[in-house]
């Protein structure tokens, strides 16, 4: 058999489900590529390897009992840290929350169990999912594999490193202002981002409540369509789940695959027209818009004028919510707790633990959110950054009327060294220039290898309207067809 | 600086114009809690009755109750309010260990009801109170300061917290300010609180029972000089009793009339309210309230009830509690003083239900404004919550009109069923209270009598009537007063030969 780590999730599940191979030696195969690799790329923040054999052997007596398996039964799949998984650590990248093991999954992670798949561990990211680079994870940062000297992207960073370093073929994301794509981007691997309100955000441990959506990560488009039609779907706990069928991502990125675009409309952005961003990643993704035009997609200019408002009114609205979410974290019920001696107060204790527990990122977020709620300041601020999202959704809502979707760099950037843009916060909120604005808007979006910038891996970006998730898989998956996937250099 | 007197009441009424207001929590009584699945009841051991979502554990969400929606829109409706067309949840941001997730799910500028009225009895006289707003949002948890003098979080050891009650559907009704009742600010606020009251519990949503906390009241009260602008309020808090909302107006306005009258200000302020005392001592001053950064809920999606659907709540909504007064009084043919001591006495639904279970309406206000008023009274306790119930009054009654208990034994068993012991008919069964209307035995204890007084019997055979009355006296005795006293004088009557 040749390497079960290098196959993607469909081919993993064909073997399975034939016979060909046990999810026990698929979950064994990745849990000992994980003991291999994962000291230097630390993509893990935890690893579950008798969780994840215990479901493996689930698999396997369901399939010998002559059992129906689904899409995705027996494939190894990674969960970020920031969604609940009962009785397994769940930090959020946070020491706040160090040692807490939730009583609870999150709907996603049920959906994950239901369907056979077998979790494999947590993974890293920036703390509360507030950064572009993991570097702000309070247990160290990931290492791309691609790079070990260079960010993997956040906040999502171990989600997508693990991929790249096939530690896993498949991995959960969550994504507020590009955490699921830009990680992808800049690892070359696929990361979805679908329709806010399309997957359940119940158990996912809040950053921006408006803005987070769950999805999935992947090598491949098609087995990021067969992740999300997993984990997507009306929940009743979500009260902003929405209340509709799963679009047809699958079939979609099927669709894709054989290579024709003809007849689809694709929107570049007047405004992302290459301010900012690095040369070669202008180049590689020209390049790609080129393969998409002889794929028989037309492509027209389409101006977008709010979009240059929106990462200011994202760092207004998400710093706000998260102000307000990130309260509950006071050591008194769960978590960490500091500076309880008997002698001080439970406000001191709460400050002292908060202090204690939250990195420099996280702090920097909750003072500015609070700030821009204030009683005075709440209309300069939090009103008027609400003003410019309905202007976005707008922009977004006729370009839709104009083209069936648009396109993008997914970043401005390639994967960056450790330290280069810590210093200066503005110059980390840049890396999400191209990917806020979908999550203002609420639409789906994804990103697909499109080429590489000296030597490191550049992202094409999707945009689809509302609902039409399967709109970005089709036009995904055909520029996966005509550039193929990305193979980083051996760890 | 004055050193004067304290003024009295009606002299701070004679020169100052009070200006009232009164905000309301009500505890609805839905099955579930707000925003999760947990139950509400009352009493269960502390924290057994969360989840994540009511604990604020990390990734749960809410999902607001649909009853508690229909609910608040109800006591909208009655209270004659618009019903918003589309309105959010609000949080309300600060730090207290009995609030889980360190901000409450509130209403804030978009309430689901605003703009009403109830009118309220007073001395004869309708005032029509103006309500500004009614919103919906979930109550805190429980805290239990221990070590400290005050019990308050301040100087406290330790504090214990129960989350059984964080999450529960909260009605908050606001009135708008009330001027202009002088002296009498004090009675309509209870009065306006005992009508709400009356009205939320007619439509069945909440039991509104301040001794536990299903309805907590907060007075505002301000003075002002006849034609000057309204003075600074105070809020005054932890108001548990309708007694205790006149007493906490009334002190708060003799308290500020006081500090006015000496040169002083009124400093916009939380007071406590002291069931003991009947004093209010200064809380947390406004002048340095928390900035409570309100902002939509995100986790919920607005509501938008359907016009059809209010429509629908509004056309059942049940007859106003002084409409269905008014027509009780007629049916039961009551003067206005009794209704009006049947309403003092909290006693117009017992005997309503006592009715309804089949006694008379004299029948029925006998035993509750009586026997049970009485015992209430005694031992401190509403009437509704004295150990009868409608059903046991109105058998009771059966019992007496049927001929098996006198009023006396009654009375007996009346006290059983207070105590405990059971229905009537098993207390009259278990302790042998039922009138001895076995003739065979009456026949032999009045034999026995007649034989026992030769000389009275003589009496009444040559015509003295009057004298069986030692007879009755007699058989009675024997009987321990089980016997019906008519028939045991027939019975003598016929025995001696004489006609009744
Ligand atoms: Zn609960």
């Amino acid at each position: 058999m040749s390497d079960l780590t290098r196959m993607t999730a469909a081919q993993l599940a064909g073997l399975i489900a034939g016979g060909e191979t046990s999810a026990v030696e698929v979950a064994r195969a990745h849990l000992d590529r994980i003991a291999a690799v994962d000291d230097r790329v630390h993509a893990f923040l935890h690893v579950d390897a008798e969780g994840a054999l215990e479901a493996a052997r689930a698999v396997d007596a369901r399939r010998a009992a002559g059992e129906e398996l689904g899409p995705l039964a027996g494939v190894p799949v990674g969960v970020k840290d920031v969604v609940t998984t009962r009785g397994v650590p769940t930090t959020a990248g946070s020491k706040i929350l160090e040692g807490w093991r939730p009583p609870y999954d999150a709907t996603i992670v049920e959906r994950l169990r239901a369907a056979g798949t077998v979790m494999l561990g947590k993974t890293n990211m920036d703390e509360f999912a507030m950064g572009s680079s993991t570097e702000y994870s309070a247990y160290g940062p990931t290492n791309n594999p691609w790079d070990l000297g260079r960010i993997p992207g956040g906040s999502g960073g171990g989600s997508a490193a693990a991929l790249a370093a096939y530690e896993a073929p498949l991995t959960i994301g969550t994504d507020t202002g590009g955490s699921i794509r830009q990680p992808g981007a800049v690892t070359g691997t696929v990361g979805a981002k679908p329709t806010y309100g399309g997957t359940s955000r119940y158990g996912l441990i809040a950053f921006s409540s408006s803005l987070d959506t769950p999805g999935p990560c992947a090598r491949t488009v098609e087995d990021a369509a067969l992740l999300h039609a997993v984990i997507a779907g009306h929940d009743p706990r979500d009260s902003t789940s929405i209340p509709a069928p799963v679009p047809p991502v699958v079939e979609a990125a099927r669709l894709g695959a054989t290579g024709d675009l003809t007849g689809v409309k694709l929107g570049l952005v007047t405004q992302f027209a290459g301010e900012g961003a690095e040369p070669g990643v202008m180049a590689a993704f020209r390049d790609a818009v080129d393969a998409l035009t002889k794929l028989g997609a037309e492509i027209v200019e389409v101006s977008c004028p709010n979009f240059e408002y929106a990462l200011p009114a994202y760092y207004l609205i998400a710093p706000s919510e998260c102000s307000s979410n990130l309260a509950r974290f006071d050591g008194v019920r769960f978590g960490l707790r500091v500076g309880d001696d008997g002698a001080k107060s439970l406000e001191e204790v709460m400050s002292i633990t908060r202090d204690a527990g939250f990195g420099p990122e996280v702090k920097r977020r909750i003072m500015l959110g609070t700030y821009a709620l204030s009683s005075g300041y709440y209309d300069a601020y939090y009103g008027q950054a609400q003003k410019v999202r309905t202007l976005i959704t707008r922009d977004f809502t006729a370009a839709f009327e104009q083209v069936d979707a648009l396109i993008s760099p997914t970043t401005p950037f390639v994967a960056f060294p450790f330290g280069a843009r810590t210093s200066d916060p503005y110059q980390m909120y840049l890396a999400d220039l191209y990917t806020i604005p979908t999550n203002l808007y609420g639409g789906p979006a994804i990103s697909v290898p499109c080429g590489l910038s000296e030597g490191l891996p550049v992202g094409l970006q999707v945009m689809a309207p509302t609902m039409a998730d399967d709109r970005m898989y089709r036009v995904a998956s055909a520029l996966e067809s005509a550039v193929g996937t990305l193979t980083p250099p051996a760890l | 600086m004055s050193t004067t007197a304290l003024p009295t009441y009606d002299d701070v009424v004679e020169r100052y114009e009070p200006v009232i207001g009164l905000e309301t929590h009500v505890e609805l009584g839905t099955n579930t809690k707000m925003f999760c699945a947990c139950p509400t009841g009352f009493g269960a051991e502390p924290n057994t009755q969360v989840c994540p979502v009511c604990l604020g554990l990390p990734g749960s969400l809410p999902v607001a109750n649909r009853a508690a929606i229909e609910a608040t829109i109800r006591i909208g409706l009655a209270l004659n309010c618009s019903i918003a067309e589309w309105c959010r949840f609000a949080r309300k941001n600060y730090f207290y260990p009995d609030m889980p997730k360190n901000f409450q799910t509130s209403q804030y500028d978009e309430p689901l009801c605003f703009d009403g009225w109830l009118d309220v009895e007073v001395d004869g006289e309708m005032v029509r109170i103006g309500i500004e707003r009614v919103h919906l949002e979930e109550d805190t948890g429980k805290t239990l300061h221990v070590g400290g003098a005050t019990g308050r979080i301040h100087g406290a050891t330790e504090s214990l917290v129960d989350y059984n009650r964080a999450g529960i559907p909260l009605v908050e009704i606001v009135t708008k300010p009330i001027p202009g009742t002088g002296a009498k600010a004090p009675v309509v606020a209870r009065a306006y609180v005992t009508e709400l009251r009356d009205v939320i519990r007619s439509l069945g949503v909440s039991d509104v029972r301040m001794e536990q906390g299903s309805l907590r009241c907060d007075v505002n009260t301000s003075l002002n000089l006849p034609g000057e602008d309204w003075g600074t309020r105070t809020e005054t808090k932890n108001v548990n009793s309708l007694r205790s909302v006149e007493r906490a107006v009334r002190s708060e306005i003799l308290r500020q009339a006081a500090v006015l009258d000496s040169g002083g200000r009124i400093v916009q302020e939380t007071r406590h309210f002291h069931e003991d005392t009947g004093d209010t001592t200064s809380g947390r001053s406004k002048e340095t309230a928390t900035d409570y950064r309100y902002f939509p809920e995100p986790d919920l999606v607005p509501i938008a009830p359907d016009p059809a659907w209010v429509a629908e709540l509004k056309s059942a909504l049940p007859e106003l509690p002084r409409v269905h007064r008014t027509r009780l009084q007629e049916r039961w043919g009551l003067t206005d003083l009794d209704m009006q001591s049947v309403v003092n006495a909290g006693a117009v639904e017992l005997i309503e239900e006592t009715v309804a279970a089949g006694a008379t309406p004299a029948g029925a206000r006998k035993w509750w404004l009586g026997e049970l008023a009485r015992r209430a009274n005694e031992t401190g306790v509403e009437l509704a919550a004295v150990g009868a119930t409608p059903a046991h009054v109105a058998e009771l009654q059966r019992l007496v009109d049927e001929g098996k208990l006198n009023d006396k034994l009654a009375r007996t068993v009346l006290e059983g069923v207070v105590a405990g012991e059971g229905t009537p008919s098993e207390i009259m069964a278990a302790r042998g209270l039922e009138v001895v209307s076995d003739t065979g035995a009456l026949t032999a204890a009045v034999d026995e009598a007649i034989a026992a007084n030769p000389a009275i019997a003589d009496k009444v055979r040559d015509g003295k009537v009057a004298a069986a009355g030692a007879l009755v006296g007699a058989v009675m005795k024997t009987t321990r007063g089980q016997a019906d006293a008519k028939t045991v004088r027939e019975l003598i009557l016929a025995r001696l030969g004489v006609q009744g």
